[in-house]
C-alpha cells in the first residue's frame, strides 16, 4: 500500500469505521470513539500536502498531489478514483477540523443520544470528504448524495421545535437538485464514455458545445441549490435555524461548500463552454443573492436565522467569484469558501452557546452580553468583524477579490455587478454590527442574567477557528499558494 | 426432450408433490411440510444455479437429428438461457423468503401448513417454468401457474377471513380480466403470423407481406398491457393495494416480489421476440409499438403510484402503492425502445430493466420482512402510527426497515437503490430518451417524501413506551438474508451486472 492510498482511503475509512463503532458502543464511549475517529481523519488529511506532485498535470487538468484509482463498478463507469490537489486540500482539512471540533463539543455538551449524533456527523464527513476527493464523476455524485439523509436525520432528530418540516424541506430541496446532477453526470458518462474528471477536464472537447451548455445548466441548478444561490436558497434558513449547533456548524461550515466546489471542479472543469455561456446569469444571481441576503438579514429578529441568511450573502460573493471565471475570481471563491467555513462555523457555535444560556434566540430578548460574559462577547465580536470582511481577517480576501475579479472581467455588466456587490459588502457590515449592538451592547437582558461565562471546553473548540481566521487574514497565501497552479490551469481555457 | 434443461422445473414441481405427501403422512404437524417446502425451494435454487445455461431449448417444433439437441432456440417451448437461470434462482429464493416470513402464522395455526406450502411450491414451479418460456402458450400457462395458487394463498388466513376473502376476490376478478386481455393479444398475434413462437414471427410468411401488421401490432400492445397487470403497472394496478392489504403480509411480500418478477420476465420475453423480429425484418414498427405501450405504462405507474402513496396511512398499503411506482421504474428503460434506431441497441434497455428488478426485489423483500419482524404477532401490517417508537425499542429491525426504505427511495447509505436508479437513467440516456429519464429523476424526488413518513414514524417517540415484541427466528432470518443481499449489492453491484448481461 502506497502513501497516497494510505492517506486518501484512510481519511475516508477512519470516520466510516468510527461511525459504526460509535453506534455500537452505547453512551459516552461512543462519543469518545467518534472523536478519536474524527481526530484520526484530521491527522490523515493534514499531511497530504507533503510529497505532492505524484500525478503530472496535463493540459487543463491540474497536477494531483495524490491519487488512488481502484475499480469498483465497471458497468456504471464507477471507479474508486480519489485525488487531492490545491483546490480540494484546504476544504478537506477544514472539513476534518470542523468535524473534530463538533465531535469534541458533543463530548462536552452531552446531548441525548450523543453517540448517534456523533456517528451521523462522521457519516456526513465521509460524504463531504468523498465529494472533495472524488475524481470520478459517478463517485462524486454518490458522495454528494451520501450527505443528504444523515444531515436530514441530524436536523430531524436533534433540532428545534419545527425540526421535522425543516428536515424534510432540506432533504427534498437538495434531492431535487441532485437528481438533476445525476442526469448531468450520466449524460456526460454516456456521451464521452468516461467518468474520469481529470481526463474530462484535460480534454473538454470530448463533449460537444451544445451538450456542454445543457449539461452545465443541470450542474448549475444542482450546485446552486446546495450552495445555495438565490432564489433556490429557501431551504437554508429553516434548516439552519432548526438544526442543533453542531448540525448548523457542519451545514454552514462545509456542506454548502460542496455546491461551490462542485461548480468549480465539475461545472467549470468538465463543461467550461457551458460555464462561459452561463457566467453572466450566474453573476447576476450571485449579486442578487448578496443584496437580498443582506437586506433580509437587516430585518431578522432571531440570531440563528440571521446568521443563516448571512450565509446566502457570503456564498453570493463566492459564486460571483466563480462566475467571473478568471484566476482572481476563482481564487477569491476558494479563500471565501474557507473563510466562510471558519467564521460562520464560529458564529453558529456562538449562537448555540448564547441560545443554550438565554434559552431564546430572539434579538429583542438579548442584550448586554459584554457586561457579564466578556469572553463570549469578545469572540462574538471577533467572528462578526471577520464575517463582515474586516481587512486583516480571513473574510476580507474572498469578498474584496470577488469584486476585484468582477471589475477585471470588464464590460458594463461586470462593472455594475462589482459596484452592487461592493454595496452588498457594506450592507453586510450593517447587519453584523446590528447583531453586535443588539446582543453585546446595551443593558443586560433578563434572559442572560446569571448566565455563565464561556467555559474552557467551549473556548478550546472555538480557538482553532479564531486562530485560523487570523492566520488566513494575515497570510492568505497559505490557501492561495496551494491552489494557484490548479486554478491557473483550470481558467486557462475558459477566460474570455 | 432435454431433461437436463428441465431439471430445475422438475425439482420445483417435485417439491410441490413432496409437500403434499409429507403433509399427508405427518398431519397435523406444521413443521414437516414447511421443512419439505423450504428444502425443495433451496434445492430448486441450487439446481438452477448449477444447470449449465445454453442457447438451446427443449420441446422444439423443428426437427433435430436423433441424439442431438442442436436446434436453434427459435422454435422451442423452453429455453434455459442464463437469464432463465438467474430468474429461477430468484424465484426460488423469494419463495424461501416468503415461507420464512410465514412461519409465525403457521406456528399459530392461522393457515393450514400443508396447503400453504404446497401452494407456494406451485407458484414457484410456475415462476421457474416462466423463466424459460419460449413461446406464447408456455408463457401464459406458466404465468397462470404462478398466479392461480396466489388467489388461494391470499384468502387462506383464519384470523382475517373476511378481508382476506374480499382481497382474494378482487385479485381474482382483476387477474381474470387481465389474462383475457393477454390471451386476446396472443390470439391476434397468432392470427397475424400463424405462429405462437415469438421469435418465429420473423419467418412467418403471413407477417412478411405486411397486410396483417396492424393486427399484430394491436395484439402486441394488448399482450403487454395484460402482462402489466402482473407487475401491478398502472392502469391495471387497482387490485394491488386492496389485495396486499387484505392478504397475509408474507403473501403480500410474495405478490410484490415473485409475482412481479414473473410479470417482468414475461414482458422481457415478449420484447425479446419483438426485437428479433425488428432486427431481422429491419422493421421498427413492432418495437416502437412495444416502446410506446411500455413508456405509457411506466410513466403512469411512476406518477400514480408515487402520488397516491403520499397519502397512505397503513404500512402495507404504502408499500403497495410504492411497489406500483417501482413497477414504473422497472418498465421505464423498456419505454426507451421508442428511441431506438436499430433493434441491436436494445440490449442495454433489457438489461437495465432486469437489473433494476433484482435491486428492487432485494429491497422490497427486506422491507416486507422488516414489517413482519417488527410486528410478528399482528395478522396485518398495521398503520404507520404502529411503527412509532420502534426505533428505540427494536433498533436493529428498525434500522433494517430504514435501510430498505431508503434503498427503495434510491438514496445512500443503501447504495443498492441508488445504483438501480443510475442504471435506469443511464440506459435511457444511451438511447436519448431524455423525457423518461427526467421523469424518473423527478418522481424519485417525490418518492423520498413517500418513504420519509414510515422512517420518521420509526424514530418518533412513542406515547406509551411498550417493549417491542420478540422476533421469532424465521422472519429474522428472512430479514437478515435480504439485508445481507442488499449490503452485498451495495458493496459489489458488479456481481449483479455480470449476472444480468451474461445471458446473451
Amino acid at each position: 500500500m502506497t502513501t497516497s492510498e494510505f492517506l486518501l482511503v484512510g481519511v475516508l475509512l477512519a470516520p466510516l469505521l468510527g461511525a459504526v463503532a460509535a453506534l455500537l458502543l452505547r453512551g459516552r464511549a461512543g462519543t469518545i470513539t467518534a472523536t478519536v475517529a474524527a481526530a484520526l481523519s484530521l491527522l490523515l488529511a493534514a499531511p497530504m500536502f507533503m510529497a505532492r506532485g505524484v500525478v503530472e498535470s496535463s493540459g487543463r487538468g491540474a497536477a494531483l498531489w495524490h491519487e488512488v484509482d481502484w475499480t469498483w463498478v465497471p458497468a456504471l463507469e464507477l471507479r474508486l478514483n480519489l485525488g487531492v490537489d490545491g483546490i480540494s486540500y484546504p476544504l478537506v482539512v477544514l472539513t476534518a477540523l470542523l468535524t473534530l471540533l463538533c465531535c469534541g463539543y458533543l463530548m462536552w455538551q452531552r446531548p441525548e443520544r450523543a453517540n448517534q449524533l456523533a456517528a451521523l456527523l462522521l457519516v456526513i464527513e465521509v460524504g463531504i470528504l468523498g465529494t472533495f476527493l472524488a475524481f470520478n464523476l459517478v463517485l462524486f455524485f454518490l458522495a454528494f448524495e451520501v450527505v443528504l439523509l444523515p444531515m436530514a436525520a441530524v436536523i430531524a432528530g436533534w433540532g428545534g421545535p419545527a425540526r421535522r418540516a425543516a428536515a424534510l424541506k432540506f432533504a427534498l430541496y437538495t434531492l431535487a437538485g441532485s437528481v438533476l446532477l445525476l442526469i448531468g453526470v450520466v449524460a456526460v458518462v454516456v456521451q464521452t464514455g468516461t467518468a474520469d474528471i481529470a481526463r474530462l477536464t484535460a480534454e473538454p472537447g470530448l463533449l460537444s458545445h451544445d451538450a456542454q451548455l445543457w449539461i452545465f445548466g443541470l450542474f448549475a441548478i444542482a450546485f446552486a441549490v446546495k450552495s445555495p444561490l438565490w432564489p433556490l436558497h429557501t431551504w437554508l434558513p429553516d434548516a439552519h435555524t432548526e438544526a442543533p449547533t453542531v448540525g448548523s456548524v457542519i451545514l454552514a461550515g462545509v456542506l454548502l461548500k460542496m455546491g461551490t466546489y462542485g461548480l468549480i471542479r465539475v461545472g467549470v472543469g468538465v463543461t467550461p463552454e457551458g460555464a462561459a455561456a452561463f457566467a453572466p446569469a450566474l453573476g447576476v444571481l450571485a449579486v442578487a443573492a448578496i443584496l437580498i441576503g443582506s437586506l433580509v438579514c437587516l430585518s431578522q429578529v432571531e440570531v440563528k436565522r440571521l446568521i443563516a441568511y448571512s450565509s446566502v450573502g457570503h456564498m453570493g460573493f463566492v459564486l460571483l467569484g466563480i462566475a467571473t471565471l478568471n484566476e482572481i475570481g476563482l481564487q477569491a471563491a476558494l479563500i471565501g469558501n474557507i473563510a466562510h467555513g471558519l467564521l460562520t462555523g464560529l458564529l453558529f457555535f456562538l449562537a448555540g452557546a448564547i441560545k443554550d444560556r438565554a434559552h431564546t434566540g430572539l434579538l429583542a430578548d438579548l442584550g448586554g452580553l459584554r457586561e457579564r460574559q466578556p469572553w463570549l462577547a469578545g469572540v462574538l465580536g471577533f467572528a462578526a468583524l471577520g464575517s463582515l470582511g474586516l481587512p486583516g481577517l480571513a473574510g476580507f480576501w474572498g469578498e474584496a477579490f470577488a469584486v476585484v475579479a468582477s471589475v477585471q472581467r470588464g464590460g458594463t455588466l461586470w462593472t455594475v455587478l462589482a459596484v452592487l456587490a461592493a454595496i452588498g459588502g457594506a450592507l453586510t457590515a450593517a447587519y453584523l454590527l446590528r447583531l453586535l449592538r443588539r446582543v453585546s451592547h446595551g443593558p443586560q437582558a433578563a434572559t442572560l442574567a446569571g448566565a455563565p461565562e464561556a467555559r474552557v471546553p467551549e473556548l478550546v473548540a472555538w480557538s482553532p477557528l479564531v486562530a485560523l481566521a487570523l492566520l488566513l487574514g494575515v497570510m492568505p497565501m497559505l490557501v492561495l499558494g496551494m491552489s494557484a497552479d490548479a486554478v491557473a490551469a483550470l481558467t486557462a481555457a475558459v477566460t474570455p | 426432450m432435454n431433461l437436463q434443461l428441465m431439471l430445475p422445473l422438475l425439482v420445483a414441481a417435485g417439491t410441490a408433490l413432496a409437500v403434499l405427501v409429507v403433509d399427508l403422512i405427518t398431519q397435523p404437524r406444521w413443521r414437516w411440510p414447511l421443512g419439505a417446502g423450504l428444502l425443495g425451494a433451496v434445492a430448486t435454487a441450487m439446481t438452477a444455479a448449477f444447470t449449465q445455461p445454453r442457447q438451446i431449448g427443449t420441446f422444439c417444433a423443428g426437427l433435430a437429428a436423433p441424439g442431438s439437441d442442436a436446434i436453434m432456440p427459435v422454435d422451442c417451448a423452453l429455453v434455459f438461457d442464463s437469464r432463465a437461470r438467474l430468474v429461477s434462482v430468484l424465484v426460488a429464493a423469494l419463495t424461501v423468503g416468503a415461507l420464512l416470513l410465514y412461519v409465525p402464522a403457521l406456528r399459530r395455526g392461522d393457515a393450514p401448513a400443508g396447503e400453504t406450502v404446497f401452494l407456494f411450491a406451485c407458484a414457484m414451479t410456475g415462476g421457474v417454468a416462466l423463466a424459460a418460456a419460449g413461446d406464447l402458450i408456455t408463457l401464459i400457462v406458466a404465468l397462470e401457474t404462478l398466479t392461480i395458487p396466489l388467489y388461494a394463498l391470499v384468502a387462506l388466513h383464519r384470523r382475517r377471513a373476511g378481508e382476506a376473502a374480499a382481497a382474494a376476490v378482487t385479485f381474482f376478478a382483476n387477474s381474470v380480466a387481465a389474462t383475457a386481455v393477454t390471451l386476446l393479444g396472443a390470439a391476434l398475434l397468432y392470427l397475424a403470423s400463424g405462429t405462437v413462437q415469438l421469435r418465429g414471427l420473423v419467418s412467418a410468411p403471413l407477417f412478411a407481406t405486411g397486410q396483417w401488421r396492424p393486427v399484430a401490432l394491436t395484439g402486441l400492445a394488448l399482450i403487454l398491457v395484460g402482462l402489466g397487470f402482473k407487475v401491478a403497472a398502472a392502469p391495471l394496478h387497482a387490485w394491488a393495494p386492496a389485495t396486499y392489504e387484505g392478504a397475509p403480509v408474507p403473501v403480500a411480500a410474495f405478490l410484490s416480489t415473485a409475482s412481479k418478477l414473473g410479470g417482468v420476465v414475461a414482458i422481457l420475453i415478449v420484447v425479446d421476440g419483438v426485437l428479433a423480429t425488428g432486427a431481422a425484418g429491419d422493421d421498427r414498427s413492432m418495437f416502437i409499438t412495444a416502446g410506446i405501450t411500455l413508456a405509457v405504462l411506466a410513466a403512469l405507474s411512476m406518477l400514480i403510484g408515487t402520488l397516491v402513496a403520499l397519502r397512505q396511512r397503513r404500512t402495507v398499503r404504502l408499500l403497495a402503492w410504492s411497489s406500483i411506482a417501482q413497477a414504473g421504474f422497472i418498465l421505464a428503460p423498456l419505454g426507451g425502445l421508442t428511441g431506438l434506431a436499430l433493434a441491436g441497441q436494445a440490449d442495454g434497455l433489457l438489461d437495465a430493466a432486469l437489473a433494476y428488478t433484482v435491486f428492487f426485489l432485494v429491497l422490497e423483500l427486506a422491507a416486507f420482512s422488516a414489517v413482519v419482524a417488527l410486528r410478528p404477532d399482528a395478522p396485518d401490517g398495521g398503520t404507520l402510527a404502529d411503527l412509532r417508537g420502534l426505533g428505540r425499542t427494536a433498533p436493529w429491525r428498525a434500522a433494517a426497515l430504514t435501510f430498505a426504505l431508503v434503498g427503495l427511495a434510491g438514496l445512500p447509505p443503501m447504495l443498492a437503490g441508488l445504483f438501480a436508479k443510475i442504471t435506469v437513467i443511464q440506459a435511457l440516456l444511451r438511447v436519448d430518451s431524455y423525457r423518461l429519464a427526467v421523469l424518473v429523476a423527478l418522481v424519485s424526488v417525490i418518492g423520498l417524501a413517500v418513504y420519509w413518513r414510515p422512517v420518521a414514524a420509526l424514530y418518533r417517540a412513542a406515547d406509551g413506551a411498550a417493549e417491542a415484541a420478540r422476533v421469532p427466528w424465521a422472519p429474522a432470518a428472512a430479514l437478515g438474508l435480504a439485508t445481507a443481499a442488499g449490503l452485498l449489492l451495495t458493496i459489489d453491484p458488479q456481481l449483479l451486472y455480470a449476472a444480468v448481461t451474461a445471458w446473451r
